[in-house]
């Protein structure tokens, strides 16, 4: 089966960095087939960047997500530009402090004041973001983002990072529950 | 092992193991990480990475340094590409091994340096003036760019000619997973088995894997663009430069059996005929699985030498011969030449800095 995530925000957000953890944990630590893209250049200064990633049990031909089964929208132009965009049937997750929408089917998600109160540096955004949607989707086990991050990340930051994806599992896990109930 | 890897990264990564120990090169979007990943490794090889003043200096530095016995590589865009031309056909002309890298972006000119095409194909092969002997391999992803790196490599190597791998900017920037290989196999130029006063440069054995000395390696040799004689000199008179044009010619139909490389996926029963290259056929095979009709398709690995007689025999006989890719039709173009009888050529094309779409090539399916 193959699942297409599109994560997507402003540039310095850390989407590309999160791209890469996430297809790394999939990839090398689940065994599964993996691309990753995203986009590059001026576009990805400013404006609504976006990093993706193609996750399957067998061979990956197009490489870049054409009907996006999962997306997570970081700022208001990215999820303006990219929630139309999605599958029928597809998840929005979405950051509840800089986005705002009337939508319901949209799940909206304290990553970035989870990252500020809680780790105390907004700059883990991404990563909260990682340890919920591996709470509340099949796509990643929470252990194997921590083994990518502890490859991708700098070991100063490795603590930080670890933090940050518990939190994010945290925050996952009580949302859904939430939603749910 | 299993990495997740770039595709350029994946290309500097075989290029150490195939034993590249010289790069000279300019940095160019969408290119550059090939260049900063050799420039890094390289010295601790024992290798040198020289960055020079522009592409013409880049060409010629690795000619020279392979000249010298070094098996060399450099990688580049479009306009990088197009200054390389003169120094691809010195390299052509003189016999001497080098791989060079084109990761294709939007043109012409500065063109779309941060969005992919697959714009050069036609100069890969005919970008330098004159008839001249030149492999082309074109990989669809990370794991066949390491590949194909590796086979580069070695066919420069043992053909003594200038291979060019074209990848593209989906194909560069993009990540997958690679199994990397533990052990990989290189072959190592033969030096000359005769004296140095019996040796000649450019002597009759001149085949996979003749021997051939290298600059200062204690031969006499001397090399020039201009068309010479078996010694290496210059001559202007008309059966030495048929001679001439029938060994660099010789150089690859001799071995086309050996240079052939495609993916191909037949069908008896499809009256259509799918040819495609590079990142474009990860679309075209897509939309092969979309749909319920029967469908032929042929991938090429190595676009030059064309694979003339093998899309003849595919296509022979089938009422269409679908052609998909990321540029104005210069595959098409090619494909038409083999095709017989009223055989309908559909030519799919984009030309936007975005990847086509399975959905774009299901259309004409």
């Amino acid at each position: 089966m193959r699942t297409e995530i599109r994560l997507s925000g402003r540039g310095g957000q850390g989407l590309i960095l999160a791209g890469i953890v996430l297809a790394e944990a999939c990839g090398v630590y689940e065994d599964k087939q993996v691309v990753q893209t995203q986009s590059y250049g001026p576009e990805a200064r400013g404006g609504a960047s976006r990093a993706e990633v193609i996750i399957s049990d067998g061979q990956i031909r197009y490489p870049q997500a054409y009907d996006p089964d999962i997306l997570v929208a970081l700022s208001q132009p990215a999820f303006d530009r990219f929630a139309p965009k999605i599958k029928k049937s597809g998840l929005i997750f979405a950051d509840s402090f800089y986005v705002h929408t009337d939508r319901k089917d949209v799940v909206l998600m304290p990553f970035s004041e989870t990252a500020r109160n809680e780790i105390g540096r907004e700059v883990v955004t991404n990563v909260v973001m990682l340890g919920a949607l591996s709470a509340v989707t099949d796509i990643v086990k929470l252990e194997s983002l921590k083994k990518a991050l502890k490859h991708r990340v700098r070991s100063a930051f490795l603590d930080l990072n670890l933090r940050a994806v518990d939190a994010g599992y945290k925050l996952g896990k009580e949302i859904w529950k939430k939603r749910s109930s | 092992m299993r990495r997740l890897v770039s595709g350029n990264e994946a290309c500097a990564e075989a290029a150490l193991r195939a034993g590249i120990r010289f790069f000279g090169g300019y940095p160019i979007t969408p290119s550059t990480e090939i260049a900063e990943l050799m420039a890094e490794e390289l010295p601790r090889v024992g290798g040198v990475f020289m960055q020079m003043e522009d592409e013409i200096a880049s060409i010629m530095a690795i000619v020279g340094a392979s000249a010298a016995g070094v098996p060399s590589m450099t990688a580049t865009s479009g306009p990088g590409f197009s200054l390389m031309q003169e120094g691809i056909g010195y390299a052509a002309m003189t016999e001497i091994p080098v791989v060079v890298v084109d990761v294709m972006r939007g043109g012409p000119a500065t063109g779309l340096p941060t969005k992919g095409s697959q714009g050069d194909l036609q100069q890969a092969r005919w970008g330098t003036h004159g008839d001249h002997p030149v492999v082309v391999f074109a990989p669809r992803g990370v794991e066949e760019t390491f590949a194909l790196t590796l086979r580069a490599v070695d066919v420069s190597e043992r053909l003594r000619v200038p291979v060019i791998l074209l990848t593209d900017e989906f194909i560069g920037h993009m990540r997958e997973i690679v199994s990397f290989p533990s052990r990989v196999e290189v072959y190592h130029r033969q030096r000359p088995r005769v004296a140095s006063s019996e040796y000649v440069h450019y002597a009759e054995e001149n085949n996979y894997n003749a021997p051939y000395a290298s600059y200062g390696g204690g031969y006499a040799i001397h090399l020039t663009g201009l068309t010479h004689r078996a010694d290496g000199f210059p001559i202007n008179d008309a059966p030495t430069i048929r001679w001439n044009n029938e060994r660099l010619r010789a150089k690859i139909e001799d071995n086309l059996a050996y240079l052939e490389d495609n993916y191909i996926d037949d069908d008896p029963d499809a009256d259509t005929l799918i040819v495609a290259v590079g990142s474009s056929a990860r679309s075209a095979y897509e939309a092969k699985l979309l749909t319920d009709k029967p469908l032929a398709y042929i991938r090429l690995l190595t676009l030059w030498p064309f694979p003339d007689a093998t899309i003849h025999r595919l296509a022979r006989g089938r009422k269409r011969v679908v052609v998909p890719e990321m540029n104005d039709g210069q595959l098409c173009r090619e494909v038409q030449r083999c095709l017989s009888g009223d055989t309908e050529l559909v030519s799919v094309t984009r030309n936007d800095g975005s990847m086509l779409t399975p959905q774009e090539v299901l259309e004409v399916l």
